[in-house]
């Protein structure tokens, strides 16, 4: 019968599904190279690596791992406020930004400074972003890894979790409207996917048909707060088909998976002009931020674990066996990277801060005249109390 | 909690102590029953409080930052607030009290430092509750778990670190809708709430020995209902008024006080009164220092006033 709300079978038997009826077994997670390193035997890839492409994901992977360690002792020096690491799931970052190209839009959280990363954005530029100088094309505004690249199509990340959702959807209709053969990629956590704006974005995007993919970075952790109290039921992924979505399950951990996941669901979602979900399973190994010791709520056995799966590693075991890769690459790589990031954050030091008059700009297209004021105001002020201004800041 | 069995605390990461320590040991003493995590959800956290208090239980419910209250704005605005009034006093989910702390903190930068205040004290239904130190708060919150009505309690985030004062340990309570007296004086009346307070004791202080100005500081420590008795008969003694606060300057709570005051108080006035204030952007990171309300400001606009 056709109900108004969908035609469904009928059926005798008084039977509920799901909570403790549920039969379902939870949702395959996909993987192409095992935890050793070692190819998975008839694993599907069909967009398989080339070694150029395989060379330059894993460069990207040891690039992210050096940014992240060096940036992370960096700001516990106090050189600047704040930093996120992205340890674990550089293989998420890197192998699903590998799968999309530069017409396409990127809508991320704030632990995907790798996906930026793969598409051109700078170690200097991220330097000159964490210490919100003159260059940093934020303008100092915002706290460090908040990144954003008008050039490179990411839109600059806020704090708040799954805002971005609902506008990767609203983003992704635009290019539908305009016949572009691209997508939009919107990053999140299992954590954030309990925000109400997930729950909108997945309905959107299925009833208005958009071209997104959901990228779920599934690390375990939303700051203290276990993935087991965060969701009952098959993961963020058992939620896809529920909407109405093609869904996968993937190892987060595994570059080529990733890869292989999102080049198909991009093709899939330019193809049918549809949404497609990627759930990524991987683990935080770092804290949270550096304002978090994640030490106090879980155990040094499981960190020691998690950290043994590196999946840089994991990737790296893959190249070496197909023999793309040896030793002493690995070590002027890692030289080169460190002594690269070093000079970045050195420079980005030395630059001088935005000027005062910036506070006002951008609030508007245009200066309204009470901003037009209080710009004035301040400027007045700082010249009365030259000390209120911090020393590296111009004051015009 | 110990005297109410049906209080409960809950939020985002408050079972390993919360991410400001707030709820260390608390866990242990009551039980994951009374003290547990919440999925990661705003409008949830507070939607589930305000269900729970509407069947009569205690639910201290905490937004992890208040930058981050806005999705839990139509269930504080729309529900918590009209409960009572929409079922002409049949339901009411008073025993509500939701914890969340604000205020600058040196690099919190857009999302966390905000003070939404203002965007609470304009909804007829919730009282909204901001201490100014550590035994301040206490006192306070005491008072607004047990008061019937739900209350939004901004605590000073700065303070969790910075603040180090001797709170004493028995239960007591400190009224809400009543200014606390920080410091008494004669020319000029400052009037400020949460960590505003300390800076504006310090300009008091600055005043006073280099101009020879006597300033009166109040406390409002609630600010809906606000203590518009306490303000006006400062204001007629001392026949000037400055209010500072964190938050923007425009359609800041500082512009009711004004309003008001100068209403009541208005042949008494010697000076217009005046607002020191964040600027009207979002927060700024680099720009903190300069954005701020800061005493040196306060400092300038106390002198021009007594001076006007």
């Amino acid at each position: 019968m056709d109900f108004p709300g969908g035609r469904v079978p009928f059926a005798s038997a008084l039977k509920f599904t799901g909570g403790s009826f549920q039969t379902q077994p939870p949702m395959d997670c996909y993987r192409t190279i095992d935890s050793y390193g070692v190819a998975v035997p008839g694993a599907d890839v069909p967009h398989e690596l080339s070694q150029d492409l395989a060379v330059r994901m894993y460069r990207s992977m040891v690039a992210l791992q050096t940014l992240d360690t060096i940036f992370f002792e960096s700001q516990r020096q106090g050189r600047f406020s704040f930093y996120m690491t992205s340890n674990g799931e550089e293989a998420t970052a890197i192998g699903s930004a590998a799968a999309l190209t530069l017409e396409d839009t990127v809508f991320s959280q704030y632990r995907e400074q790798g996906v930026l990363m793969w598409r051109g954005f700078t170690l200097r530029q991220m330097a000159d972003q964490c210490f919100g100088n003159e260059r940093d094309s934020g303008k100092g505004r915002q706290m460090p890894v908040h990144y954003g690249s008008k050039e490179l199509n990411f839109h600059t990340i806020s704090s708040p979790l799954a805002t971005q959702l609902p506008q990767a959807v609203g983003a992704a209709y635009t290019l539908k409207l305009s016949r572009k053969p691209a997508v939009v990629a919107a990053y999140f956590g299992e954590g954030a996917a309990s925000e109400g704006d997930f729950h909108a974005a997945a309905n959107f995007a299925c009833t208005l048909s958009a071209p997104v993919i959901f990228i779920c970075r599934n690390n375990g952790w939303a700051i203290s707060t276990p993935a087991t109290e965060q969701y009952r039921g098959d993961g963020i992924a058992g939620r896809g088909p529920s909407y109405g979505m093609a869904t996968i399950r993937v190892d987060g951990g595994d570059a080529r998976a990733v890869y292989n996941a999102t080049a198909q669901a991009r093709k899939h979602a330019v193809e049918n002009q549809c949404p497609v979900m990627i759930e990524a399973m991987s683990y935080r190994s770092g804290h949270h931020s550096t304002s978090d010791d994640s030490s106090r709520y879980r155990t040094t056995d499981e960190m020691k674990q998690w950290r043994a799966r590196d999946p840089v590693m994991r990737f790296q075991r893959w190249l070496v066996q197909l023999k793309w890769w040896e030793e002493a690459q690995e070590q002027a790589l890692r030289k080169a990277l460190r002594k690269e990031v070093i000079e970045a954050l050195d420079s980005a030091g030395k630059a001088a801060k935005p000027p005062l008059s910036e506070m006002f700009t951008d609030v508007y297209d245009e200066l309204p005249w009470h901003l037009k004021e209080q710009q004035d105001e301040v400027l007045k002020h700082v010249a009365l109390h030259p000390e209120a201004c911090p020393s590296d800041m111009p004051v015009k | 909690m110990k005297d109410d069995s049906r209080a409960m605390l809950f939020g985002e990461d408050v079972v390993f102590g919360g991410v400001f320590r707030c709820s260390a040991g608390l866990l242990e003493r009551f039980g994951k029953e009374r003290v547990f995590n919440t999925p990661l959800s705003e409008q949830g956290i507070v939607g589930f409080a305000v269900g729970a208090a509407a069947m009569g239980y205690t639910p201290i419910a905490e937004i992890q930052f208040a930058d981050y209250i806005y999705p839990a704005f139509d269930q504080i605005v729309n529900e918590a607030a009209k409960y009572r009034y929409r079922s002409g006093g049949a339901f009411n989910c008073g025993g509500l009290t939701i914890r969340t702390p604000y205020g600058a903190v040196g690099h919190g930068a857009h999302y966390h430092s905000q003070s939404p205040e203002a965007f609470f004290t304009h909804v007829p239904g919730i009282k909204v509750v901001m201490p100014s130190g550590p035994a301040e708060a206490k006192g306070l919150l005491l008072s607004a778990i047990r008061d019937p009505n739900p209350v939004v309690f901004f605590e000073a985030k700065m303070m969790y670190r910075t603040a180090v004062e001797e709170v004493p340990t028995g239960d007591y309570t400190i009224p809400l809708g009543k200014a606390r007296l920080a410091r008494p004086g004669t020319d000029i009346t400052l009037v400020g709430w949460g960590q505003q307070m300390g800076v504006l004791e310090r300009a008091a202080s600055v005043v006073e020995q280099a101009d020879g100005i006597s300033c009166e500081v109040l406390d409002m420590r609630t600010l809906l209902p606000w203590d518009r008795e306490a303000v006006e008969q400062s204001v007629n003694k001392t026949g000037r008024l400055l209010v500072s606060h964190e938050a923007p300057i425009t359609s800041g709570f500082g512009a009711e006080i004004v309003a008001a005051i100068t209403k009541r108080c208005f042949l008494r006035l010697e000076a217009p009164p005046v607002r020191i204030c964040g600027y009207d952007t979002p927060f700024p990171l680099v720009y903190e220092p300069v954005y701020m309300p800061t005493e040196a400001k306060i400092v300038d606009a106390i002198q021009l006033t007594v001076k006007f």
